[in-house]
């Protein structure tokens, strides 16, 4: 299986079609949850609290409605119209606007909580046009992900890399910007589930990042297996559910929520119903 | 978008990085529309501290709002009305059509049928 990252830029990989594809496989469904609930499981917010969040690469808001299940607001920021397109389609609760990560985060300081992303910054070290060089690219996108966060804040960003030089791009990266930095790997002695995830901290937190136990900043940019847990968080837990348990779930949600799916294509037409 | 990110957002150009002009960007043109959320009082409070109030009077008044209390309520004269008029202005108010103006750089940024774009032309993206 070829990588995305491989085949076109992300707006163009990520046209109408494909987005609906995406967006629609129960599969991707179940994986996205699942990583979204393990990021937040990694994040450690307060438990029972509303927090303002960022998603990068938000797409048709398969990470963000795990966030907006699990209580809390957020803007997500994505490359593809069309991967936006689709999140209207689908009634999703987030903010979510046009922006392209290479070219930064563009919030004033310290306006989030904390931030997610899951399955997008390794787009980040592809060199797909002529004007894209990765590591200026890296270096804006961290750059700014860290002034936007609150003193203390955190980020966990599942993402996939291509090698192991690219692992360490992005750490280094993310280290210079100033950030306790650490990867952590799930499931690391699977070649086909192994997940990766970038875990960073901007500053001592009274609420420090959920490393199994480790702390961020000993972590100092390397990498370390996850650990196998004694005491499993709730989230850890719904993470772990299987596929017919998700899709169930998800039916029964939907079913509380009243939602219908529209259908109508890009932006147009997708207001929604308005109060008066 | 939705008004609270017009209490957050700024200018992506690389080069208006921490000047004044970049924050908050200019509202012109702009069609909204109401959209219902459910009302969670304790967000609200929580996001008080953290809102630019000046801000916010800004955009509100370029909205056609120029209703907003020019001070930033306390945390002691919150009470259950003002929660739920703010929660209706950051949550339920959508910015479904404008332009975003950048004070220090004059780019333009638009939104369409409800969706802003913060893409960059090449000679501004580096
Ligand atoms: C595999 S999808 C994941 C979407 C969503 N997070 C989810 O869990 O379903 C990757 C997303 O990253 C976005 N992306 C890739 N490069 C980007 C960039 N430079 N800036 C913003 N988004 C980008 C793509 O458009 C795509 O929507
Ligand atoms: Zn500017």
């Amino acid at each position: 299986m070829s990588r995305p990252e491989q085949i076109a830029p992300p707006e163009i990989f990520y046209n109408d079609i494909e987005s609906r594809k995406y967006t629609a496989s129960s599969r991707v469904q179940h994986i996205q949850a699942k990583m979204t609930l393990r990021a937040l499981d990694l994040l450690n917010l307060e438990e029972d609290k509303s927090h303002f969040l960022l998603d990068v690469g938000c797409g048709s808001g398969l990470s963000g409605e795990i966030l907006t299940e699990e209580g809390h607001v957020w803007i997500g920021m994505d490359i593809s119209a069309d991967m936006l397109a689709t999140a209207i389609d689908r009634d999703i609760d987030g903010d979510m606007f046009l922006a392209d990560m290479g070219c930064g985060v563009p919030f004033r300081a310290g306006t989030f909580d904390a931030a997610i992303s899951i399955s997008a910054i390794q787009w980040l070290c592809n060199a797909d046009t002529n004007t894209n060089e990765p590591k200026f690219r890296l270096a804006r996108f961290f750059n700014t992900l860290y002034s936007s966060l609150r003193k203390g804040g955190k980020f966990v960003g599942q993402f996939y890399p291509a090698n192991e030089d690219q692992t360490v791009q992005i750490t280094s990266a993310a280290k210079v910007a100033g950030f306790q930095c650490g990867v952590v790997i799930d499931d690391p002695e699977s070649r086909k589930n192994r997940k990766h995830y970038l875990v960073l901290q901007a500053g001592s937190s009274a609420r420090p990042l959920n490393v199994d136990g480790m702390e961020v900043e000993k972590m100092n940019g390397k990498q370390v297996a996850a650990q196998k847990l004694t005491k499993v968080s709730k989230k850890r837990l719904k993470a772990m559910e299987t596929k017919k348990e998700y899709i169930k779930r998800k039916k029964i949600l939907n079913e509380k929520r009243g939602k219908e799916v529209r259908k109508d294509s890009k932006f147009t037409g997708r207001a929604r119903k308005a109060r008066f | 978008m939705k008004f609270i990110t017009s209490n957050f957002v700024r200018c992506a150009v690389k080069s208006c990085d921490g000047t004044e002009g970049s924050f908050p960007l200019n509202f012109q043109d702009c069609k909204l529309q109401l959209e219902e959320q459910e009302f969670n009082e304790e967000f609200i409070i929580s996001m008080l501290e953290r809102l630019d109030w000046s801000a916010l009077v800004k955009v509100a008044s370029q909205l056609g709002n120029n209703a907003i209390p020019p001070q930033k309520p306390s945390l002691d004269d919150i009470n259950e009305v003002l929660l739920k008029d703010l929660h209706s202005l950051l949550l339920e108010t959508q910015i479904i059509e404008g332009k975003m103006i950048c004070d220090n750089c004059q780019h333009v940024y638009y939104i369409k049928d409800g969706i802003a774009s913060f893409l960059l032309p090449p000679h501004l993206a580096k």
